[in-house]
């Protein structure tokens, strides 16, 4: 038995390790691989438990809950202002779109809506936020089917998106911008300028990807026919955003089921995909991000005059009421499902995050794969880690 | 700074007209007392949105055969119904089958008893000006629908052909929180199910794999119950009221 | 100067301490260089970064602090493994390279050993890296390493043949398996009658010199054949347990390899040593070969790492594939070709 401090911490940590390193996928044959919780692939803490006859997938199973912190709770401990601190961190590289929904939902029960400069100037930072986030998608999905060099486009580029966001919010990573009621400031001068320069950019760097990675015949080889999801298992299994529409499904909430953002006000497009695979989820969210330029290129346009808040009371109580808003970020559908009791704070939060529905789907995807599609069918469904653990 | 094209100027100048047309139209809307979000879209629409809504409830009225509970809709909000735990896959087939909700979106409970630790977010100065609550004094009450119990299950699924989405709920016995999963109608459940179960306690039956999915195999208690503190804050509590109550104009 | 080496060329041939520091250079100075021109610079300037700028003007001295740090750190052994195997592994897979930079020629005399069977030798040591980078897999204790292990032996199997297919155009070109031979053979011929430039096997033999460089590609495990280290599947495969001077080893042997590859490719479809307007046969080319086939191998080595960050990578099916239905039958069909035409020509 091991004797001095040092030896029984390291003791105790051994035993914790174990504690939860021992899962293993029930199936009695082949050789258990563990991609994770530390592995190069998996952007964060997901990790895969895989059984493999040679490299064909037999079973695969994720684990998370690496990186869970417990955010439904905290909501419960937190006025509704500064609730939005917290999901900043849901899906970190567009956090702006995450605050969105949570404002909604408490304004649709205190009744008030943002003055419509606001909701303009919402809808823009949500469509920045966006190309924020899936230009890196674009980027990374390369890097994990083996091309090293589109990544660093796709840092490069996005940096100036994050410039601009930077420029309204303060914060790169974490605006914690968004207020019940309107928004924290006005566009400084000339934003508006710059950033229809930084769309210009963000063109090209669609194009690049498009020769790049979505032209190239290896990435074609490796992506199409692979990780085929049909409608209806999407549908059961709630996929969302460009998940489901590269299954087929033509549904945006956006456009569909729009909640305080003025999409009808610009002309755009809902891009779908027939195919269901790897390939046509990588398309769909090339176009979407072409898309995002398109809208906010018209909405940089036409952002009105007038004031960014509402009238808000100072302290907020929210009145009792349940509410659910959901809005098409990113990753797909995110959702706060808030119970409220009339206090200060939530009483209840129910956060629906896109990727946790969206990995759910692993399981079921991942059988009789081979052990590269894996990392490439993962990186097409696109999840943030800290989407999935909240 | 680049120069701004006349087309753009023009725009703007034009949204900017528009804006101020309708903040010169506002009072008169104001004046109605019953202004919400609603009133600023037409009366038209939220007939139509109504009228989604309630044909989405006669359907399930009709197919769930007296096993409706209660109902509540939102207008431009949704749709809440409330069953039995006996009809819960069953409400959740008839959501799918005849309401054609395709679309999981998520599954979750609600735990309505009130926290027995009071209002966290106080510091131990407010607490001081305070009196002390008794809070197991404090009755429960319940959401939209009503509740029986303490614990209810919420699920929500969504028509993509309807543009409706239900949220079903059931209350769950207090002695023995226990209903049958819904991975058979609707395989997204699976996860969503063994969320619930470790931050609740639930049990679902007929479900394949129900183990912790966030917190480690040999966590215990149940995070999400209101019951369960949240330690952190019972050893530092949270100074951010403060901050707020410090703020101009806190006085009236 | 000039004199002197003509005078006496087999001078540093006779003497085993100056041959020895000579064959080390001879890996590590086309090694480094590749590293650091390429690895370092080059894929930094195409993905619009500047590399390494600290260390020395340019950053030209980072390689050495590369070095440092890895001589510097622990030489791990996993609990689990087989220690002698997995520490003779990498000395393996070096030993393979060193090996190839024998029978390259670098002038008409500044070569370590002339055999006659040259070429064959050279495919036949290339092969032996397999065996190294199989016991590194198999002896690491580890899932990734064993599953990269297999990988590379399968990959490795596969594109040697076409790579040998691929020489034996050149070989039924030029009559003969020496590397000296073969270079005189490009200096000295005649492109329909004219033999201004000679005839660089790369004009009759393109086709061979794209199924060499695919398969040598394959054979440095460069992507988009990169399966075996494929960073975001196996973590870096057979290389995942290795830490300190064995990686440190690892690593001179795939970019010496990429250095020697590219040489014999210089050899084989560039002339070698020889440049047009000198005579093969005078003595200055001991001193300028060097030089020369050192530019010929960058000049190839470059193409070997622009694709390595370009392409994607391929599935290890998909890359059988290749191998076996494509690159095979394409390599037979120029065997013919050049066959038929050197039969009627």
């Amino acid at each position: 038995m091991a004797t001095t401090e040092s030896e029984q911490m390291a003791y105790i940590a051994a035993q914790a390790a174990d504690a939860r390193v021992n899962v293993e996928v029930e199936t009695n044959e082949g050789m258990t691989l563990n991609l994770g919780p530390q592995h190069p692939a998996t952007h964060g803490t997901l990790r895969i438990v895989a059984k493999l006859d040679g490299e064909k997938v037999v079973a695969a199973e994720p684990i998370m809950g690496y990186m869970h912190r417990g955010y439904e709770k905290l909501t419960e401990v937190r006025t509704y202002p500064q609730v939005t601190t917290l999901i900043n961190r849901i899906d970190w590289l567009g956090s702006f779109a995450n605050e969105v929904p949570f404002i909604l939902a408490a304004e649709q029960l205190m009744e008030v809506e943002a003055p419509p400069r606001a909701q303009w100037i919402r809808t823009v930072l949500f469509e920045l936020s966006r190309i924020a986030n899936i230009s890196l998608f674009l980027g990374d999905m390369a890097v994990q089917v083996g091309a090293t060099t589109p990544v660093f486009y796709a840092f490069r580029d996005r940096e100036f998106v994050l410039n601009q966001i930077e420029r309204v919010t303060g914060g790169r990573f974490h605006p914690n911008f968004d207020r019940i009621g309107g928004i924290k400031d006005d566009l400084p001068k000339g934003w508006i300028e710059e950033t229809g320069s930084v769309i210009g950019k963000m063109r090209d760097f669609c194009d690049e990807m498009e020769e790049l990675v979505l032209g190239n015949e290896i990435f074609q080889a490796r992506t199409r026919g692979i990780g085929v999801i049909p409608p209806n298992v999407a549908l059961a299994y709630g996929l969302s955003g460009a998940n489901l529409r590269g299954s087929g499904v033509d549904w945006d909430i956006r456009r569909d089921a729009n909640v305080g953002l003025v999409y009808d006000e610009v002309d755009w497009k809902v891009w779908t995909h027939p195919d269901g695979d790897s390939f046509s989820r990588f398309w769909v969210r090339l176009q979407e991000t072409r898309e995002a330029c398109n809208i906010i290129e018209q909405l940089l346009d036409g952002i009105p005059a007038g004031p960014i808040m509402a009238k808000v009371p100072l302290i907020i109580k929210v009145p009792a009421g349940e509410a659910y808003v959901a809005t098409e970020n990113p990753l797909g559908e995110m959702g706060f499902y808030v119970v409220s009791q009339g206090d200060l704070t939530p009483f209840r939060v129910k956060i629906r995050s896109a990727s946790f529905s969206n990995i759910s789907i692993a399981p079921w995807l991942l059988k009789g794969v081979f052990v590269p599609d894996i990392i490439s069918i993962l990186a097409s469904l696109y999840f943030i880690l800290g989407d999935i653990d909240r | 700074m680049a120069e701004i094209p006349d087309h753009l100027l023009k725009r703007a100048q034009a949204a900017r007209e528009k804006a101020e047309a309708q903040q010169q139209a506002e009072p008169e809307d104001s004046a109605s007392p019953e202004k919400n979000d609603e009133a600023e879209a037409t009366e038209e629409e939220i007939v139509v949105t109504d009228e989604h809504a309630e044909a989405a409830l006669t359907v399930l009225e009709r197919e769930l055969d007296g096993k409706l509970l209660n109902s509540h809709i939102a207008p431009m909000r949704g749709l809440w119904i409330r069953v039995a735990i006996e009809d819960w896959r069953f409400a959740a087939k008839v959501a799918k089958e005849d309401l054609d909700c395709k679309f999981f979106d998520w599954l979750s409970a609600i735990d309505w008893m009130p926290s027995p630790y009071g209002r966290e977010h106080e510091t131990e100065q407010d607490k001081l000006n305070e009196e002390p609550e008794d809070n197991d004094q404090k009755e429960m009450e319940w959401g939209y629908t009503g509740g029986e119990t303490r614990f209810q299950l919420i699920c929500r699924v969504y028509s993509i052909s309807r543009k409706i989405g239900v949220m079903i709920k059931a209350d769950l016995p207090d002695n023995d929180p226990r209903a049958l999963s819904l991975i058979p109608i609707y395989p997204g459940a699976n996860w969503h199910e063994r969320e619930a179960r470790e931050m609740f306690g639930l049990t679902f039956d007929e479900h394949p794999d129900l183990r912790n999915i966030y917190l480690p195999g040999d966590f215990e208690g149940h995070p999400l119950r209101k019951d369960y503190p949240l330690l952190s804050r019972r050893m530092k509590p949270w100074p951010g009221i403060v901050d707020m109550e410090l703020l101009p104009g806190d006085d009236q | 100067m000039i004199s002197v080496l003509a005078l006496d060329p087999a001078w540093w041939q006779q003497t085993f301490l100056i041959k020895v520091p000579i064959g080390l250079l001879a890996v590590l100075l086309p090694a480094g260089t590749i590293v650091y021109l390429y690895l370092f610079k080059a894929i930094s300037f195409m993905q619009s970064r500047l590399g390494p700028m600290e260390a020395g003007p340019y950053g030209s001295m980072q390689l050495l602090a590369e070095v440092g740090k890895w001589l510097q750190k622990e030489d791990i052994f996993p609990t689990k493994a087989d220690k002698f195997v997995f520490a003779a592994a990498p000395f393996v897979v070096l030993m393979s390279t060193f090996l190839l930079v024998v029978i390259i020629p670098a002038g008409p005399d500044a070569i370590f050993v002339d055999l006659d069977a040259g070429i064959y030798f050279a495919m036949a040591v290339s092969s032996v890296s397999v065996i190294g980078i199989l016991m590194a897999g198999w002896s690491s204790a580890n899932k990734y390493s064993l599953l990269g292990g297999i990988r590379a032996a399968g990959q490795l199997i596969a594109y040697e043949l076409p790579l040998i297919l691929a020489v034996v155009g050149v070989v039924i070109q030029a009559g003969t398996m020496n590397m000296q031979g073969i270079v005189l053979a490009q200096a000295e011929g005649e492109i329909l009658g004219w033999g201004g430039i000679g005839n660089p096997f790369i004009f009759t033999q393109f086709i061979g010199f794209f199924i060499f460089m695919v398969a040598v590609q394959a054979e440095l495990t460069q992507a988009p054949f990169d399966m075996p280290v494929a960073e975001s599947e196996l973590v870096t495969g057979y290389l995942t347990e290795y830490s300190g001077i064995r990686f440190l080893l690892f690593f001179i042997g795939e970019f010496a390899s990429a250095a020697v590859f590219s040489a014999i490719a210089a050899v084989l479809f560039f002339g070698g040593w020889y440049v047009p307007g000198i005579d093969p046969t005078n003595d200055i080319f001991n001193v300028i070969g060097p030089l020369i086939l050192a530019g010929k191998m960058m000049a190839i080595a470059f193409l070997i790492f622009w694709f390595r960050f370009t392409f994607p990578r391929f599935r290890e099916d998909q890359l059988q594939r290749l191998a076996w239905k494509f690159l095979i039958p394409l390599s037979l069909a120029n065997i013919t070709l050049t066959g038929l035409l050197k039969v009627v020509v």
